[in-house]
């Protein structure tokens, strides 16, 4: 089991998160080039190593998170919430203000 | 090389079985081949064989860097089919049966190809209309395909869970020509075969560069010196993306995911056929080994990885799997599971083409489906190589047809790799 750090609800197994994928992936403009959508919707790193990824806490707080794993070690180096909304508030919280 | 025949093991019996060679050399490599293929697993060995065999070309080496058929040739669940429906897909699984059903006289190896019939469960009306679909397609594409009602199933197939499932059975999709063989001997005797036909078959001889001379591929680095080629095959399935970001290439379609499979204690003859149960989520299919062993399987672990071990979660869910269509199985244990790790492509299907760089070939984007495909893959990857042209068969099975709006989708899951299981 990998053991997923959510910074909402704690350490928790991985069989209670979706698998997003490729969080490097930034989607172009609406009316970017097709060649830009093929390759953000069709093409992947595929990296042996490190990578940041998308993981989504389904059956728990239900958030988005990005997780930088070792997709050969399956190790974990950082996980933090995938929306910059979210992160100023677990900052808010962390310094003891309103949630 | 020795041919294997009947007549063969009486005169060899005579003189104490002390006159086998061996079955393929293990040659030094040499410093240049007119053709090399990177990865001995079936694929890459079918490639050599056909290269040599249908085209008359030597001078060939296989390169792989751990052990011959250690990858996932030995590393699935021996399942052979071709109940595909996509124009492309259709031709080529069908091509790659064809070939199946001649492939031991063809090697002189007994590959141990079981025709024991496929049998997809049918849980409701939505499932057998899709199913007759499929099979009417393929019966009208040359190959063979029935629907049984539930007393035929029940008849063929007794100890299924026909009493209290949460998905009640109400009958199946069968291909009768579909069964499974014996994965390690389709490796030696594809490796055998081209071994007698010349090629050279260098193990433990890792790919660690690819020289670029412009457009071209000049040579490879490997752990055993520098081996220079006029072409180059990849055929690592798994590991496709690696070696392609080697020779500076940039991304392809595909994700790396891990895919489990499991074999139990040996039992007394218990299932005849390959079973196949897929419902509300589940993915499931088992069959009996000839030892005994029940040999079974279901979905990916869902995260990307490259590690060459299962995770637990899977090892339950397929478990539930297997007790929901066959509770007799309840008390039965389990003796073995493994990892194998998949080119999981973007639509499901392989890729089988040419490249940006001349002299390179591409086989990869195998999914779950390398090992009934390694006869017609090896067969049309070699056709690809030695004329430079794709058969029209695989003319849609390249890195380009989704900038073409061509996806040869069999489950029609869209473009996420963890989806086409």
């Amino acid at each position: 089991m990998i053991i997923i750090n959510c910074p909402f609800c704690g350490p928790r197994d991985h069989s209670e998160f979706g698998y997003g994928g490729d969080a490097s992936i930034d989607y172009p403009a609406l009316d970017a080039p097709m060649d830009e959508w093929h390759d953000a919707i069709f093409l992947r790193e595929n990296i042996c190593g490190m990578q940041a990824e998308t993981w989504h806490h389904v059956n728990g707080c239900r958030m988005w998170l990005i997780v930088e794993r070792d997709t050969m070690t399956h190790e974990i180096k950082s996980v933090r919430p995938a929306h910059g909304g979210n992160a100023a508030v677990l900052e808010n919280v962390a310094e003891g203000g309103e949630s | 090389m020795n041919r294997y025949s009947a007549w063969a093991v009486f005169k060899n019996g005579l003189s104490g079985h002390r006159g086998w060679t061996r079955q393929w050399r293990d040659p030094e490599p040499k410093k240049a081949y007119d053709i090399v293929i990177v990865g001995a697993g079936l694929h890459g060995l079918a490639t050599a064989y056909y290269l040599a065999k249908n085209h008359g070309l030597r001078n060939i080496a296989v390169l792989e860097k751990g052990w011959l058929g250690g990858g996932n040739a030995g590393r699935n669940t021996t399942i052979v089919r071709s109940n595909y429906m996509m124009p492309g897909n259709r031709e080529f699984y069908e091509h790659s049966l064809k070939l199946w059903e001649n492939l031991s006289h063809d090697l002189n190896y007994n590959v141990m190809f079981s025709q024991r019939y496929h049998v997809t469960l049918l849980h409701s009306p939505a499932a057998r209309d899709a199913a007759a679909r499929r099979y009417n397609t393929m019966r009208l594409t040359g190959s063979d395909g029935e629907l049984w009602d539930l007393a035929t199933l029940k008849a063929e197939i007794p100890h299924l869970n026909y009493n209290n499932a949460r998905f009640p059975i109400t009958g199946a999709a069968v291909q009768k020509r579909a069964g499974n063989a014996r994965h390690d001997a389709i490796a030696w005797g594809y490796a055998r075969a081209a071994d007698s036909l010349g090629v050279d078959i260098i193990q433990n001889c890792e790919v660690t560069g690819v020289t670029r001379n412009g457009g071209e591929v000049s040579a490879l680095e490997t752990s055993r010196g520098t081996i220079a080629a006029k072409k180059v095959g990849f055929a690592v399935a798994g590991n496709s993306s690696r070696l392609w970001q080697m020779a500076g290439l940039g991304r392809l379609p595909i994700e790396s995911h891990k895919l489990q499979a499991f074999v139990s204690e040996p039992l007394k003859p218990l299932l005849d056929h390959v079973v196949v149960f897929g419902v509300g989520g589940a993915h499931f299919y088992i069959s009996q080994s000839d030892k005994g062993g029940m040999v079974f399987g279901g979905d990916l672990d869902w995260y990307k990885s490259y590690a060459q071990r299962g995770n637990l979660p899977m090892v339950q869910d397929v478990a539930e799997c297997a007790t929901s269509i066959m509770p007799c199985l309840g008390r039965v244990r389990l003796l073995r599971h493994w990892a194998g790790v998949m080119d999981m492509s973007m639509d499901g299907s392989p890729f089988i083409c040419k490249t940006s760089l001349k002299n390179l070939y591409l086989n990869a984007g195998w999914n779950y489906g390398g090992f009934k495909a390694s006869p017609a893959s090896g067969w049309y990857f070699a056709d690809l190589i030695a004329n430079d042209r794709p058969d029209p068969v695989i003319e849609n099975h390249d890195l380009e047809r989704f900038r073409r709006g061509v996806n040869i989708d069999e489950r029609g899951a869209g473009p996420d790799p963890k989806l086409h299981g």
